[in-house]
């Protein structure tokens, strides 16, 4: 295959703006996929991914296009996720690829997170083609969408195609623009081996699946592959390309190409997305330059809801990190929940979707703890600690100063609701930058704002505010001093470790005084009086009272039916295994997840 | 000794808030039920059998004429070796019997009789749907000691529509003037599947003249307080008894002691096993009434049986029996689970005897006596 008729690219957009569907238009197209085999979000594999309607994990297809000027190009097609949380499986797809479609809804017009994706392909160097989508809506408008994007973004977009992926309207145009605006892939194949590993998943018959990006140099089978970083060494065993439902040996890969290594590779710490892969025989002298690589955000407890599947919850872990690099844990120990992982996320949908996927995919029972962000903490004795676990937050008394972690975000939303999300960002204590007009009616809002602001419930309340219309995105910026202290949960007395948690010193009080009434809610009567107290130090500072259980009995055992009256005590058996027991007090596990919801 | 029970599914009209098994119907079918039932015991007669109560409940077994209740309880008589002091009940409803029906009943060889009465309030007798007011529940009692019943138990309920403390206390000073020497006091659910629960969802507004969990704690202690005041002791979580006109009968069921019932849907419990006739009344009078076994209880389920039962009894649970119960020792310990039965004994939910062989729920443990019980049971 001549270089020239390759085409590797990926397909970057806001959230919703069909970015999935046009992929599964493009599969269609191709003939990749028999009508038969056809479904929708074809790429999305994963049950989360359908049910929510987006994308998670990035995928790669190869696929065969027979051009108008009567050549076949070979086109590798990169899927990638579109929310904030993401980014960094983005950055991977990114660096695999020569250039992306940009998708641009053309009743939304460009999104907070259509400018963070452009920006990283731009990052990249990669050529961005612009799309305009869904145009067989009543309200799109594909001119203003195509000036926005030469106005805002500043590339030239006048000529994009304008389609509807879902009625699958000049779907043929995007793939003809592929081809010409797009370059061909450069590499020489014989030069020393330098393969780039974008992806990685574990078979459980095959072992490690490498998904690589050959930059130069030819990947063969029965070759000994070297990892750079790890120095780990593989007798290759199968290569191949991903057709769109199954891997295809292929027996070699050339530099421009996108496949696949099935080396038996058994350990999942050998393998690391971003390293580069290179031959022992004939090895490269320096390796691919690295992506950007992105640091976990949010920091929160996993804990199996049986002690037993400590040992399940760790595999399942360490499984899901194979697909998932920016997945980070280690373990640890809380007196109200036992042996558990404290696991570093991109972000609160990032968490969300790797403890649903805990549950589901491995059958877990599990207990979330609320999420904090890492607090830099400068002890009065010249030590800094970094802080991502409430618990270990130290002794007032020994603290200097602290810091928190602190973003700059970026809000698009259309120029009525300016009002409402400046109201909404001075309450949760952000910074304003600027703003400005992208036209007449939209705007774009820039604050500072602290990250433990925003990991809880930030997205939802902006768009209950704007219903709906505002979207947002974010960068770390660093940190700034802030006066911070730990608030503790006491029921009946004790502090409940997994409940502590880190707050700005002017939101203690409301805060404690809002987890204390959740609490009371999701706690049920006991036989015995439970004070709910929020404390900071020794402190007091709100306090709840969930009533001793008066009735609870079964009035009538009748004609010696016994059976209604030990199905009720079956019942409450059954109820007892789905509480914690802290101390004399049992709490539905519910309620650890329940402080984060406070706004409900 | 056994008891027998017979369940009588007859209703005139089926009260609002009852989730058992009862049907509306016509003598026809009466006759050919009184048939079935008189056959269905006489299959299982054995006069080894000992016999000191029989209870007829239902329903309304008082919608069937007294000639066809005595011929059902003589069938009883020739089959098993019933003994010449049985306690011999029969549940009525007040507008189901007049004088004459209530000497037949005594003469057919009832000796004991349960009067749903509910409430002395007719507001609240129609919110129930009952068919009498209280005026024909007061001439029903003194009939039937006019009669010469001289055990006479009332039912009454607590937490009905529209009831308030005051009608409650109303109730009970009423109903203990009458020549009861037994109440059974039951507090209002409102159970699935019964038009009373279909009534809620449709009109939420319904729960308001409902009193809640703690109101009802409330009137239940309330009620305990004031039935003891008059002489009626409580011997279990829902039953109040002048001395010596405890229910025998029930009492079996509690102490876990062996009873035969007949009748669609009746229980019956011997030898460690478990009967059910599990079918309607139609397939009931056509089958001739067979019962299946449904449970062969183990050890475990004896004790834990027993745990679950006695603590519904005043006189509470003996360690020493539910020991001997309890072959393999799971639950043989259960006092010396010190934290747990401390904590319960500290709140007042439980009372452990001087010699620590006996544990009991105290009035506030009976209104949590599930948790209370599952909390032993999971040591």
């Amino acid at each position: 295959m001549k270089k020239e008729q390759i085409r590797n690219f990926c397909i970057i957009a806001h959230i919703d703006h069909g970015k999935s569907t046009l992929a599964d238009r493009i599969l269609e197209l191709t003939s990749s996929v028999e009508l038969r085999d056809m479904e929708e979000q074809l790429l999305d594999n994963m049950d989360i991914e359908r049910e929510r309607g987006i994308t998670i994990k990035a995928r790669a297809v190869r696929l065969n296009y027979k051009a108008k000027d009567g050549e076949t190009y070979v086109f590798n097609l990169i899927d990638t996720p579109g929310h904030v949380d993401f980014n960094y499986e983005v950055s991977r797809s990114l660096a695999a690829c020569e250039g992306a479609i940009l998708v641009v809804d053309a009743s939304q017009g460009i999104e907070a997170q259509t400018l963070a994706n452009t920006y990283l392909a731009i990052e990249h160097d990669l050529e961005v083609l612009p799309v305009v989508n869904k145009i067989d809506l009543p309200s799109a408008d594909p001119q203003s969408a195509c000036e926005e994007i030469e106005n805002v973004i500043g590339i030239p977009a006048l000529d994009a195609p304008r389609i509807s992926a879902k009625m699958g309207t000049n779907i043929e145009e995007v793939l003809e623009r592929v081809i010409t605006d797009i370059p061909a892939p450069k590499g020489d194949d014989n030069a020393p081996l330098k393969a780039l590993i974008f992806d990685s998943y574990y078979d459980q018959y095959k072992g490690v699946i490498i998904f690589v990006r050959v930059k130069e140099g030819t990947l063969k089978v029965g070759e000994t592959i070297k990892m750079f970083a790890t120095g780990a060494e593989f007798q290759t065993v199968e290569i191949g390309y991903m057709g769109a439902t199954s891997l295809v040996p292929s027996g070699e890969l050339k530099s421009g190409e996108v496949g696949y290594i099935a080396a038996s590779i058994k350990d999942i710490g050998d393998t690391r997305v971003g390293d580069t892969v290179t031959s022992v025989e004939h090895t490269c002298s320096e390796p691919l330059e690295g992506y950007k690589k992105v640091n976990p955000m949010v920091y929160s407890g996993i804990y199996p809801t049986d002690g037993a599947k400590y040992p399940d919850l760790r595999d399942a872990l360490e499984k899901l990190r194979l697909n998932d690099a920016s997945l980070s844990f280690e373990p640890e120990t809380s007196i109200a929940l036992g042996f558990g992982f404290r696991c570093g996320f991109l972000g609160l949908l990032h968490m969300e979707i790797i403890a649903e996927r805990l549950e589901r995919e491995y059958n877990l029972d599990l207990i979330t703890t609320a999420p904090s962000v890492i607090y830099k903490v400068n002890m009065t004795n010249g030590d800094v600690l970094y802080i991502d676990n409430p618990t270990n937050y130290p002794d007032p008394g020994l603290i200097a100063s602290a810091e928190e972690p602190v973003v700059s975000a970026n809000i698009l939303a259309p120029s009525e609701f300016v009002g409402n999300i400046m109201e909404l960002c001075q309450d949760r204590r952000g910074t304003f930058k600027d703003m400005k007009y992208l036209d007449e009616t939209r705007v774009e809002l820039h604050y500072e704002l602290p990250l433990n602001e925003i990991v809880y419930d930030f997205f939802d309340a902006l768009k209950s505010r704007t219903r709906g219309y505002a979207s947002f995105d974010y960068e770390m910026k660093g940190y700034q001093v802030s006066k911070l202290v730990k608030l503790d949960i006491l029921l009946n007395g004790e502090v409940v470790d997994a409940l502590s948690f880190i707050v700005h010193t002017d939101k203690a009080y409301a805060r404690g005084r809002r987890i204390c009434e959740k609490l009371k809610e999701t706690i049920p009567r006991q036989l015995f009086e439970v004070p709910i107290q929020a404390a900071i130090g020794g402190k007091i500072i709100a306090r709840e009272t969930v009533k001793a259980m008066r009735k609870d009995v079964l009035a009538k055992c009748y004609g010696g039916d016994i059976t209604r009256k030990k199905k009720l005590l079956e019942k409450q058996k059954e109820g007892k295994k789905k509480m914690r027991q802290l101390g004399s007090v049992e709490v539905p596990q519910e309620a650890f997840m329940s402080v984060l919801k406070l706004d409900e | 000794m056994c008891g027998v029970y017979i369940h009588v599914p007859f209703c005139k009209r089926k009260c609002i808030y009852c989730d058992f098994y009862s049907v509306c119907s016509d003598d026809k079918l009466y006759s050919d039920f009184v048939n079935a039932l008189n056959r269905s015991v006489e299959n299982r007669a054995d006069n080894r059998i000992k016999v000191d109560t029989v209870y007829f409940g239902g329903g309304t077994p008082t919608v069937l004429e007294s000639s066809q209740l005595a011929s059902i309880l003589n069938t009883v008589k020739n089959s098993f070796d019933v003994s010449h002091n049985a306690e011999i009940t029969v549940e009525a409803n007040p507008c189901t019997v007049t004088l004459e029906s209530l000497r037949e009943l005594l003469k057919g060889g009832f000796n004991r009789i349960s009067f749903g009465i509910q409430s002395a309030m007719d507001d609240e007798l129609s919110a129930l749907s009952r068919l009498h007011n209280y005026k024909q529940a007061r001439e029903a009692v003194l009939n039937a000691k006019k009669a010469g019943f001289t055990n006479i138990s009332a039912d009454i309920m607590i937490g009905i529509i529209n009831q308030t403390r005051e009608s409650l206390i109303d109730t009970i000073e009423k109903i203990t003037s009458l020549p009861v020497c037994h109440i059974s006091a039951y507090m209002l659910k409102v159970e699935e599947n019964t038009p009373l629960y279909d009534m809620i969802k449709r009109d939420g507004n319904i729960l308001k003249s409902i009193a809640d969990d703690d109101e009802l704690s409330e009137r239940y202690l309330l009620m305990c307080r004031l039935l003891e005041e008059k002489g009626f002791l409580q011997y279990e979580i829902s039953n109040f008894a002048k001395p010596g006109f405890e229910s025998r009968h029930n009492l079996k069921y509690w102490r876990c002691e062996e009873y035969l019932g007949f009748g669609p849907h009746a229980h019956s419990y011997l030898d460690g096993k478990r009967y059910l006739y599990d079918c309607d009344v139609l397939t009931f009078i056509d089958c001739n009434g067979r019962p299946e076994i449904t449970y062969t209880d183990t050890d475990v389920d004896k004790a834990e049986e027993y745990i679950m039962l006695s603590l519904r009894l005043a006189e509470g649970l003996d360690t020493v029996m539910l020991a001997s119960l309890d072959k393999k020792g799971r639950y043989g310990n259960i006092i010396s689970n010190a934290v747990e039965i401390n904590r319960l004994s500290d709140e007042k939910l439980i009372n452990i005897s001087q010699n620590g062989k006996h544990i009991s729920l105290t009035k506030r443990g009976f209104l949590v006596s599930n948790t209370v019980i599952s909390r032993l049971l999971n040591r």
